[in-house]
């Protein structure tokens, strides 16, 4: 609704990376290329995938 | 490695942090390859791999790093066998396009990602890390195998890039229709595959 810069996910991992108002607009895009990914619902073929992992041994 | 065999519930517990991460995985791989599919086919290596090599994992310790570095390994292994040379996928943008949330940027997510795809390969890969992934730039030099000041620098480099496309709109406008901005990928892909990257270019 508001500006997107205020509820940005905290950083999952470390705090080096600076993420502060000073970021350029597309620095929040580069984010949400990234999770509209992460959001993706997960294909068949992966789930496929993980099923088949036990009985590689 | 002295032969420490999984027990059960631990390969049950590695699983399930393996299947935690793929989204992720899927994240970066298509950040760095540009292509849905292809992107989709190494992740499944690279999750083959994971569970072949499980038992280097050190429980506790981020499975999302490790897997990244299996990731990006066998992404480089692929493309000094060329097997991303030039390969963008309009289809992955206009997917991208229908992203959720606020579309009121004027930039558009698909000429953020078309302006990524023209970085070189180690700054994409350092950009990716610690500007859409999270990481800090200690985790993403571990997961590159260089010096934290080296990420620092390509990121630093990336960022700079992006701001001039994006920033003056000199963004590569449809890559496989302008031709200036096709050579410059393959020109980069070929510079990669060369073994020069950056190197040879500073």
């Amino acid at each position: 609704m508001n500006s997107d810069k205020s509820h940005m996910p905290s950083p999952r991992g470390g705090s080096t990376a600076k993420r502060d108002g000073k970021d350029p607009e597309w620095a929040n895009g580069l984010r949400k290329l990234y999770d509209s990914v992460v959001d993706e619902p997960l294909p068949d073929s992966f789930k496929d995938l993980l099923e088949q992992l036990d009985t590689k041994d | 490695m002295g032969g420490t065999e999984r027990t059960a519930s631990e390969k049950a517990e590695f699983k399930r942090e393996l299947t935690e991460v793929v989204p992720h995985l899927r994240a970066f791989a298509r950040g760095l390859c540009g292509r849905a599919d292809m992107a989709d086919d190494l992740v499944q290596e690279t999750l083959l791999k994971a569970w072949a090599a499980q038992e280097r994992f050190q429980p506790g310790t981020s499975m999302r790093a490790w897997t990244f570095v299996i990731l990006r390994n066998a992404y480089l292994t692929d493309m000094r066998r060329n097997r991303f040379r030039g390969e963008y996928d309009e289809t992955v943008a206009e997917r991208i396009l229908t992203a959720p949330a606020g579309q009121e940027e004027p930039i558009h997510l698909s000429d953020m990602h078309r302006a990524l795809l023209t970085l070189p390969p180690e700054r994409r890969e350092a950009l990716l890390l610690v500007g859409a992934g999270g990481f800090s730039y200690e985790e993403a030099a571990t997961i590159c195998d260089c010096a934290v000041g080296t990420i620092k620098s390509r990121v630093g480099r990336a960022r700079a890039a992006l701001n001039t496309m994006l920033s003056d709109g000199s963004i590569p406008k449809r890559s496989l229709q302008d031709d200036a901005a096709h050579r410059a990928i393959l020109e980069e892909l070929d510079d990669v595959a060369a073994g020069n990257g950056i190197a040879a270019r500073s």
